[in-house]
């Protein structure tokens, strides 16, 4: 019977740390397209993201008509004729940290992470596999991670007339702060 | 003794394989699923037409926060001047103007027509601004105002002559809807004010009703057309109202509008109240306007 009680009290304490995720509703992700012509960036700081320290896996979740740019032009050509963001409001990731038992977020630091998992974009799901740092820093946890992904892999096509001043590979760039999902 | 341990022991690895199932469950969750609801955001509708003009009328956009719209329109002459006229390409009225956008919703601009040699300067402001989500509204509804003066001579040099004979003024409301990714239709109502007119019979003051629609053929083209119907018994016979079917071609910062009209005029009292020409009589005139967008300023964010 004791016995029993242990095993039991070693297994709440196992679903315990499978509790402890990570949550944010503000990270930051950006893309840049570079071209001779033209630098295009723009930024979304609504991001929605959880991850399960225990498992490794994790989700983003991105607005797309949250993404700002400097010129209200390219906003409104990038939802309506890129990515066509009222058939496809979303973009999202879903995946899994690889090497997690080299990520000891008990303990400050930088750690690196090998993310496998599916990029949505514009309605298309692709396999991505990169590279992010977790820093933790006196229990924060904070992550980022710098890719490329290739616009024609999503099925967004660019115009020959603009072909010149959009990249075929954008460079996306995410960071984000943690926050503990109580409950 | 034994038995009772070994009782227990199988009891918990039960319990040890009911709870790992159990956590094999939580793991395949949607993780994003735990944050909630999506908080509610407003989504004002954007684009309903390529520009802020169907071809002449103001159209239910404005031009965004700390932009400037670079506007050049030309109309040919009437094709039915035949092959010595080489279809009116002899002939070429232009506006060149500027709009800028001061806020997302406030809109100002100028212009001058080559056409009675007419200065014009603008207004125009989103009272209304058709949204979805958090804040719901089914339609758009701008408030325009215009001023413009004629800078030609006047016809009869003799009589006493005041600047502000020269002066007409606009009033409009522009009510619409975007109601699918391709299909846009607006109204707009619409008063012009002439201090002078030519005889008795014409009214100082024309009410007329303008409809704008737009048809998106493809991301980058869509045809657009309007017409005014002026009210009866307020101009003279020889005026007719204003119809115009084009193009509209989208390449990134330029609106390229292709389009025939009966219409010589470019700014509103002029295309309301002063179109002479009769399509069946084929008095059409073949007509661009291009717009070349620049950020001036960073747009006042909402």
């Amino acid at each position: 019977m004791k016995q029993s009680l242990v095993f039991m009290l070693a297994l709440l304490s196992v679903s315990a740390i499978h509790a402890q995720k990570y949550f944010t509703k503000a990270g930051n992700i950006a893309f840049f397209s570079d071209t001779a012509l033209e630098k295009i960036e723009a930024h979304n700081y609504k991001a929605t993201s959880v991850i399960d320290l225990t498992s490794g896996q994790m989700e983003f979740a991105v607005l797309i008509k949250a993404f700002q740019f400097e010129k209200a032009l390219m906003q409104e050509h990038f939802n309506e004729n890129y990515m066509e963001s009222d058939k496809f409001p979303k973009a999202t990731f879903k995946g899994e940290i690889q090497n997690l038992s080299d990520i000891n977020f008990k303990k400050d630091g930088d750690y690196t992470a090998k993310i496998k998992g599916k990029l949505t974009i514009h309605g298309v799901t692709k396999d991505i596999e990169t590279t992010g740092t977790f820093n933790v820093k006196s229990g924060k946890i904070s992550a980022s991670s710098v890719f490329n992904v290739l616009v024609a892999d999503y099925g967004i096509k660019i115009p020959t007339v603009v072909k010149d001043n959009v990249a075929k590979e954008v460079k996306i760039e995410v960071n984000i702060d943690y926050e503990e999902l109580k409950g | 003794m034994f038995q009772k341990d070994f009782a227990s022991i199988k009891r918990g690895v039960l319990l040890c394989l009911l709870l790992s199932l159990c956590s094999a469950v939580f793991a395949q969750e949607d993780l994003l699923s735990l944050l909630g609801e999506d908080e509610a955001t407003t989504d004002y509708v954007k684009a309903s037409f390529k520009t802020n003009r169907v071809v002449n009328l103001h159209s239910l956009e404005s031009t965004a926060g700390g932009v400037f719209d670079f506007k050049i329109n030309h109309r040919f002459g009437f094709i039915n001047g035949g092959i010595d006229e080489l279809f009116g390409l002899d002939v070429a009225m232009i506006r060149i103007g500027g709009d800028y956008g001061i806020t997302d919703r406030l809109t100002v601009g100028a212009g001058r027509n080559s056409f009675e040699k007419t200065y014009d300067g603008f207004l125009k402001y989103k009272l209304l601004w058709q949204s979805t989500g958090a804040k719901e509204m089914p339609i758009s509804l701008a408030l325009f105002a215009s001023t413009a003066i004629r800078t030609i001579p006047f016809r009869d040099p003799d009589r006493e002559n005041y600047v502000s004979s020269k002066m007409f003024y606009t009033f409009q409301a522009i009510i619409g809807r975007k109601f699918s990714e391709s299909f846009s239709f607006q109204l707009s109502p619409t008063l012009v004010h002439r201090n002078l007119v030519a005889t008795r019979a014409e009214k100082n003051d024309v009410l007329a009703m303008a409809a704008g629609t737009r048809l998106k053929l493809s991301k980058r083209l869509a045809i657009n057309a309007e017409y005014v119907y002026v009210l009866p018994d307020q101009l003279a016979e020889i005026y007719k109202n204003s119809f115009t079917i084009g193009f509209d071609i989208e390449t990134g910062g330029h609106v390229f509008q292709l389009h025939f009209t009966n219409s010589t005029s470019m700014i509103e009292k002029g295309f309301v109240t002063e179109t002479t020409g009769d399509w069946l009589d084929g008095d059409i005139h073949f007509g661009f306007n291009v717009s070349r967008v620049f950020t001036v300023a960073k747009g006042k964010k909402e």
